[in-house]
């Protein structure tokens, strides 16, 4: 294992290069910007033997990329925040087709207001959408996802699109160590694309067709199993991952801490690291708080959520994103994962457009958890209010 | 862990030079972490950047508050922006100015002033000053060694502009080191 020192989007743009996309098509955003430079370069300089479409908007580039699936080709898109709002009708089209694109999201906040800074909001607001949804806490395991994640969707028993997320700037703008692994070992795990079936003029088929009263609710079932079926090969590929790279995927939900402690924090993302940090020094101070971070939000794995958090007296979920009206979507999935076991679940809706969040702030959310404190906007500034 | 915190303006190269010094730690055999706190991204408006020196894997995403080492790019900035924050005993300011000014500088915080503007238009021929900190950087804290940071610059710029800001680098480094500052 060698590792380098280099920016977040770079390394996932090298990383694509090592799963051998036959089509890119991406429409650059703030702050993905620099990993379609990075591809688009790679190309253009012949480091990767690909069709590299540009287009004129986020609509287009997905549209660009059902295409080529459906032709047979491994194809890589990425974007964030407005770019996936855009993109909306074709990103539910490329997942009810069933085509395993994976696409990187720069996790960014949603307008208006604008903001450029990152939360979780937009690939949230695609909860719904019959996408895989993995989530880094660092740049290593956002490379490591998207080799993941090809493997995943490829899957004739699975086949369908992921996105990998990651924190825009917060790791799409950091330098930092990354073990980027070799063309052979990609190769190995991964292997050329074989389509389940791809459109071709001597033997005509048909993607995304209507389907009439009769069918149309076998294909939303379908769809939901196929999402569902992908927890478990996430799982048996995250294993084989680590076999090859060895550094283990094999859990959708991964504790810190977490055995003993009394209070735990549910996270996804970057915010982990941090977490950890915090975790440490009020373990230092005798408290036993821990840690699980969702590294898979779609599908979502409540089964092992609820296992995970069984023994624990009081959770507090951070999220990035809200439900306005409701809670932040991360709470309401813990909440009915842990349905029936009473301990109480406290949502903090935090870091929202780019505000920092400190291991104070963490402290600080495990004390008012352990208060009974919750389910609130944490960090409002009143004198703006 | 050790933290940096570097001031400037837009278009001073504040980001590359956060870039450059975690490059030249990491390959020098510490983890390092660098990242901008990106604004409004326009020329002239005051940015930081943040680097972050470790002996373990570096976890922690949050900006920095409380700096070991801070440099300032353009001592303008310090009328606007309060850039000893979070300073204390021990700690290091490196500060780019042409005329030492009065600071308000926390107790205990050793303070080199350098005209890294003039070494800068000397050696590269542009008022750009960032690898010219970079060498009082590497004088002033150990953190990194003057032969890896000529290892990053080399690696990003090319051999004519690598020359020219390994030189500035040297020169401020040897300042630092010298007591010259």
């Amino acid at each position: 294992m060698t590792m380098e020192i280099m920016e977040g989007s770079i390394a996932i743009a090298e990383t694509v290069r090592l799963c051998r996309p036959q089509v890119i098509s991406a429409y650059p955003i703030t702050p993905q910007t620099h990993i379609v430079e990075g591809l688009a370069s790679i190309v253009a300089d012949g480091r990767l033997d690909a069709e590299y479409i540009c287009v004129e908007s986020e609509f287009s580039a997905l549209s660009a990329c059902i295409g080529a699936s459906a032709a047979g080709s491994r194809v890589y898109s990425a974007t964030t925040s407005q770019g996936l709002a855009l993109m909306a009708e074709v990103v539910f089209n490329s997942a009810g087709m069933r085509l395993p694109i994976v696409m990187g999201i720069a996790n960014r906040a949603i307008s208006a207001p604008l903001s450029i800074w990152n939360d979780q909001q937009d690939s949230i607001m695609m909860r719904d959408s019959g996408w895989i949804q993995l989530y880094a806490e660092d740049n290593q395991e956002a490379i490591d996802m998207h080799i993941l994640a090809y493997k995943v969707c490829e899957d004739h028993n699975i086949l369908l699109p992921a996105f990998v997320c990651f924190d825009g700037f917060i790791l799409s703008h950091v330098y930092e160590p990354i073990d980027l692994p070799s063309q052979e070992l990609v190769d190995s795990f991964l292997g050329p694309f074989n389509p389940y079936q791809k459109l071709d003029a001597k033997d005509p088929i048909s993607f995304g067709m209507y389907a009439t009263p009769e069918y149309y609710l076998e294909f939303r079932y379908e769809h939901d199993q196929a999402v569902k079926r992908a927890a478990d090969a996430i799982k048996k590929y995250g294993k084989e991952f680590g076999e090859i790279f060895g550094r283990d995927y094999s859990e959708l939900v991964v504790g810190y801490k977490l055995e003993d402690a009394e209070t735990a924090i549910v996270a996804m993302g970057s915010i982990c690291g941090t977490v950890k940090d915090a975790i440490d020094e009020m373990r230092a101070e005798g408290k036993k708080v821990g840690l699980l971070n969702l590294r898979c939000f779609r599908p979502f794995p409540s089964t092992d959520v609820a296992k995970a958090l069984a023994h624990v007296n009081t959770i507090a979920v951070l999220d990035k994103n809200v439900s306005l009206g409701a809670k932040g979507a991360v709470a309401i999935e813990i909440k009915e994962a842990c349905y029936g076991s009473n301990i109480p679940v406290y949502d903090y809706i935090l870091g929202l457009g780019g505000r920092d969040v400190r291991k104070r702030d963490i402290k600080k959310i495990v004390e008012l958890a352990e208060k009974g404190e919750g389910d609130m906007f944490y960090g409002l500034r009143e004198e703006v209010l | 862990m050790r933290e940096l915190r570097i001031h400037g303006r837009g278009g001073q190269g504040s980001v590359t030079a956060a870039e450059l010094i975690a490059t030249a730690a990491f390959t020098a055999g510490v983890y390092s972490q660098a990242f901008p706190a990106f604004g409004v991204e326009r020329r002239g408006a005051p940015v930081q950047a943040f680097v972050r020196f470790s002996d373990e894997k570096i976890r922690l995403r949050s900006q920095i508050y409380e700096p070991d080492y801070i440099i300032v790019q353009d001592s303008t900035l310090i009328r606007d922006v309060n850039v000893f924050a979070g300073m204390s005993e021990g700690g290091i300011a490196i500060i780019n100015t042409e005329k030492e000014g009065t600071y308000n500088l926390p107790k205990g915080v050793k303070l080199i002033v350098i005209d890294a503007t003039k070494i800068a238009l000397e050696e590269i021929g542009l008022p750009i000053t960032n690898t010219t900190l970079m060498g009082a950087f590497a004088a002033a804290s150990g953190e990194i060694t003057l032969e890896a940071l000529e290892g990053a610059i080399k690696e990003r710029f090319d051999a004519k502009l690598a020359d020219s800001n390994i030189a500035a680098a040297k020169r401020a480094y040897a300042m630092v080191k010298e007591g010259h500052v």
